[in-house]
């Protein structure tokens, strides 16, 4: 039941009433709608930012969003197959950053990163994605199959402890210091589009970032493994009697959504080019806003959910907050993020595209 | 298939078993090593020169393979040596590696100080086999007692007395510090100053057994014949006693890890009311907690972004209204999200709160990432409770009062409310419970001890930062209530004494303290939902459940266990 639905159901003397509730949610509302437009308003008003500088940001967030996209792809899939918020998704994807990390790192120093850079990130990538899907399935192994029919906020609960010993694990494995991810030249230019400059990494995570989302839409929606993943999210138990192995489908969503972890992770951490053990708790939740946003267990839903929630907090300092004069907008980048997860939380929480999990979800 | 044929296949899927546990041990044990946590405990002595407590972990995780894999009539200890072989395997294995390749420079923890530890300062090719002999002796002898109570009977109270003797030393020779004559004696006996000595040790242990053994004969048929409700309440009688009269006997340094379990018993308590009795899951709770702290420093404090200058006692109410205010405010928005969603929600608006402390936007209020500094210790008359005990007792007294509110709550028709919205919503509202107003309550109730607790811990530390309110904070208070049990008040206590006031005692822990509470929420969550000291109606309702359960299995047609 959705925040309006419930308010709506509280009880009420005579038609029109309007409960404090109701009151409290449109306050919200109008709030956050007031912020958007005299932001965006005053944002035109001041025209404090050149049009390099919009298309900078566009950019940033296209990038940032693709990376979102991917890992919300894994928090959709896995929520789609066992109901389950896998709140350690994010650390996955710190483990696919770290792994990638001490392949590049070495890559780096010997110059073969700058020398080769195809064969170089396809080394990057490979390792990282083996370690993701590899710890993906241990934690499906050991901490979430025994939670299978459980109900209630055990399986949460658990999935948050599992996140807290695979961010305690990497840090006492390979310490709390942050690391700096290595930059090689060619990642660090850029080269012109229309006056505009484009930094080719930005390209590159962009590009391989479709590649891959293309590949695992083909993987569900042509194989037959992808086929028997659709049929357990749609109804585990008929698609246990028409003989298809639960078991086999969810190791297999974990593995589809380990490996976007993995690939998110190197791209997450050459963007911000550096690794700690924290790395992925922040992308973690806000992916996870994007898969609710987009409609949790919609695979196109959380793509579009993900770029679009990049989008918004890569644009919205400069656009919503600036334009309101409140000081150093990019420091509260987070905050937006975070609001739009709890609006969708509150207001959509079946996402912007309709209404097909709803019923399953209460 | 012959019965014989059965009974081999069944003995060989039992070897197979007790070699897995050992395996299941032994990986528990390498990622012990390999986070660095084994080398820490091995800095520590339990006996100088003889025993660490390192060692001490290997030798356990062996022995409780052992254990687990004897559970079968046959051939226990033949089980019971295989399993403390797997589980020592890893670690053998770790000890070659690191002998062939220097993997330090990866994990930073893989030093040559752990390999020392590993081999005993033996050639790695003796040192692997030695480890594996270990495993096997420690495995029999778990084996052992758990297939011969006697022997377990006689052995494990006096090790168990050494172990605590050694462990807490620091500890208890400062208690014992002050005394002279016959204890002191008796002190400098078994302790020097490093530590417990192999005299001490030996002492120990045989003292603790004769005791055992001839208090155990007298009291065991009583204490036996005792309901389990009356046994509780001598053990919480016995805890609480402790409590209250430990700082005051042991000092500042007891005093101080008090206080900080006194302070999450308070947060503890609130958030159960939300959790345990609501059943509304908020990782966000953290906020109020700040909300408390950063009030009282804001109303009393000596800095220049205070607003006021008022004493401790009115600071502390106003913090706790405010707290409550921001509990509602927050429960506001979020009273139509639901289960798993309002745990993510809650954790945005949490997280929402720290972004803006921490900016720019909130710094000229704030003090951004600097806090508020020079907060006064609260007065009474002329009295400063500056010391951690004074301060101790004040969390004392202001737990007490919260226990006794929530105890109250619990039975009250609000409290009942409550119960029925974690059961079931739908139904709770049909039964004409106010659903807003009886959320909307939890989050301020909630707030309202978590308010307080925070109020306490800034005139604690004289200072706020945001750094300290992190969402690990709320993660903290669920786990206590968690392994506690939900919704049970003596389950805060217990949860909060076990997580985190023993990791304050053994002070190195502390940065292990995470990955510990990690691994706690998914072993609890898994052997014992209910917790330790579970509330009765919750454990009711889980044997409730199994039995369903066990109705269920028949019909069950998805492999979701094998």
């Amino acid at each position: 039941m959705s925040g309006a639905q419930l308010a709506r159901s509280q009880p009420r003397i005579s038609v029109g009433r309007v409960s404090p509730v109701d009151i409290v949610l449109w306050s919200l509302r109008i709030l956050v709608l007031f912020v958007v437009f005299a932001g965006t308003i005053g944002a035109i008003v001041k025209d404090r930012y050149t049009a390099a500088q919009w298309f900078d940001f566009v950019m940033f967030g296209l990038t940032i969003g693709a990376i979102y996209a991917q890992i919300a792809l894994g928090y959709t899939m896995v929520y789609g197959v066992l109901r389950l918020i896998n709140f350690a998704h994010g650390d996955i994807v710190m483990c696919g950053a770290f792994a990638g990390y001490f392949v590049a790192s070495p890559l780096d120093r010997s110059g073969f990163l700058t020398d080769h850079p195809v064969i170089g990130m396809a080394a990057i990538l490979a390792v990282a994605v083996a370690t993701s899907t590899g710890i993906a399935l241990l934690t499906e192994r050991i901490a979430y199959r025994p939670f299978r029919r459980v109900a209630g906020s055990g399986p949460l609960i658990a999935a948050i402890g599992v996140s807290f010993f695979l961010e305690q694990t990497f840090r006492g494995m390979f310490g709390s210091s942050v690391k700096s991810y290595p930059a090689p030249a060619w990642q660090r230019s850029t080269f012109e589009v229309w006056g505009f400059n484009v930094p080719r990494i930005d390209v590159l995570v962009i590009g391989l970032a479709i590649v891959f989302m293309a590949g695992l839409y083909l993987i569900v929606q042509r194989t037959k493994m992808g086929t028997a993943m659709r049929a357990v999210a749609e109804d585990a138990e008929a698609a246990a009697l028409m003989g298809i192995d639960v078991n086999k489908v969810v190791v297999f969503t974990f593995v589809l959504g380990g490996a976007m972890a993995g690939i998110a992770g190197v791209f997450y951490a050459f963007v911000y080019k550096q690794v700690y053990f924290f790395m992925g708790f922040t992308p973690g939740i806000k992916a996870f806003g994007a898969a609710v946003l987009g409609g949790i267990g919609s695979i196109p839903g959380a793509m579009i959910g993900g770029v679009f929630l990049g989008l918004v907090e890569s644009v919205g300092p400069s656009l919503f907050l600036d334009g309101l004069g409140i000081p150093a907008p990019y420091q509260l980048r987070d905050l937006i993020a975070f609001t739009l997860l709890i609006m969708v939380l509150i207001f959509r929480p079946n996402g912007i595209f309709g209404e097909r999990m709803a019923k399953q979800r209460a | 298939m012959t019965a014989v044929e059965h009974g081999r296949a069944g003995a060989a899927l039992a070897w197979r078993r007790a070699a897995l546990v050992g395996l299941g041990f032994g990986a528990g044990a390498l990622h012990l090593a390999a986070v660095g946590v084994l080398l820490m405990l091995h800095q520590r002595w339990i006996v100088i020169d003889t025993l660490s407590l390192g060692q001490a972990t290997v030798l356990l995780l062996a022995g409780g393979a052992g254990a687990m894999a004897a559970r079968d009539a046959d051939a226990r200890l033949a089980r019971g040596a295989l399993a403390g072989l797997c589980a020592t395997l890893p670690l053998a294995l770790l000890s070659l590696a690191m002998d062939a390749v220097t993997l330090q420079p990866i994990f930073i923890v893989l030093t040559p100080d752990l390999q020392a530890m590993l081999t005993l300062g033996m050639p790695p090719l003796l040192a692997a086999p030695a480890l594996l002999l270990v495993g096997v002796a420690a495995g029999l002898l778990g084996a052992a007692l758990r297939a011969i109570p006697a022997l377990s009977r006689a052995l494990l109270p006096g090790a168990i007395a050494v172990l605590i003797a050694g462990v807490f030393q620091e500890l208890i020779q400062l208690m014992l510090q002050q005394y002279e004559g016959p204890v002191g004696e008796a002190r400098d006996f078994v302790y020097t100053w490093e530590g417990l000595t192999q005299q001490g040790a030996v002492t120990v242990f045989v003292v603790v057994t004769l005791i055992a053994q001839l208090a155990g004969r007298a009291a065991r048929g009583r204490v036996a014949a005792m309901e389990p409700a009356r046994r509780r309440q001598i053990w919480a009688g016995i805890a609480l006693a402790a409590i209250v009269i430990l700082p005051a006997a042991a000092g500042s340094y007891i005093g101080q890890v008090l206080m900080l379990v006194g302070l999450y018993i308070l947060m503890g308590i609130g958030l159960n009311l939300e959790v345990g009795l609501a059943g509304l899951l908020d990782l966000g709770f953290v906020a109020f907690f700040a909300v408390g702290a950063y009030s009282t420093a804001l109303l009393t404090a000596d800095a220049p972004n205070a607003l006021m200058h008022l004493s401790y006692w009115a600071a502390m109410p106003i913090s706790v209204l405010l707290a409550v205010c921001v509990g509602v405010l927050f429960g506001l928005p979020v009273l139509g999200v639901r289960g798993d969603y309002l745990a993510v929600a809650t954790m945005g608006l949490g997280e929402i709160v720290r972004v803006i402390v921490l900016s720019d936007f909130g710094a000229p209020l704030l003090g951004g990432a600097q806090g508020v500094l020079h907060i006064p210790k609260p007065q009474i008359g002329s009295y400063t409770l500056s010391s951690p005990v004074a301060l101790f007792y004040l969390t004392l007294v202001a737990a007490a009062i919260a226990a006794f509110i929530a105890w109250r709550l619990e039975n009250s028709r609000l409290g009942r409310a409550w119960m029925a919205l974690r059961d079931d919503e739908d139904v709770a509202q049909a039964l004409g419970i106010n659903l807003v107003r009886s959320k909307l309550l939890a989050y301020g109730l909630g707030a309202a001890f978590a308010g307080l607790a925070g109020s306490i811990f800034a005139t604690m530390l004289s200072s706020v930062y945001p750094s300290s309110f992190q969402l690990l904070i709320s993660i903290n208070v669920l786990a206590l209530i968690i392994v506690g049990g939900m919704g049970s008040l003596p389950g805060v206590v217990l949860g909060s004494v076990v997580l985190i006031g023993l990791p304050e005692l053994l002070r190195e822990f502390g940065e292990y303290r995470y990955l510990f509470y990690g691994a706690v929420l998914v072993v609890m969550m898994r052997l014992r939902p209910e917790g330790l000291w579970p509330s009765d109606v919750r454990q009711r309702e889980l044997h409730a459940g199994d039995e369903t359960a066990a109705l269920d299995a028949g019909a069950d047609l998805l492999p979701a266990r094998e």
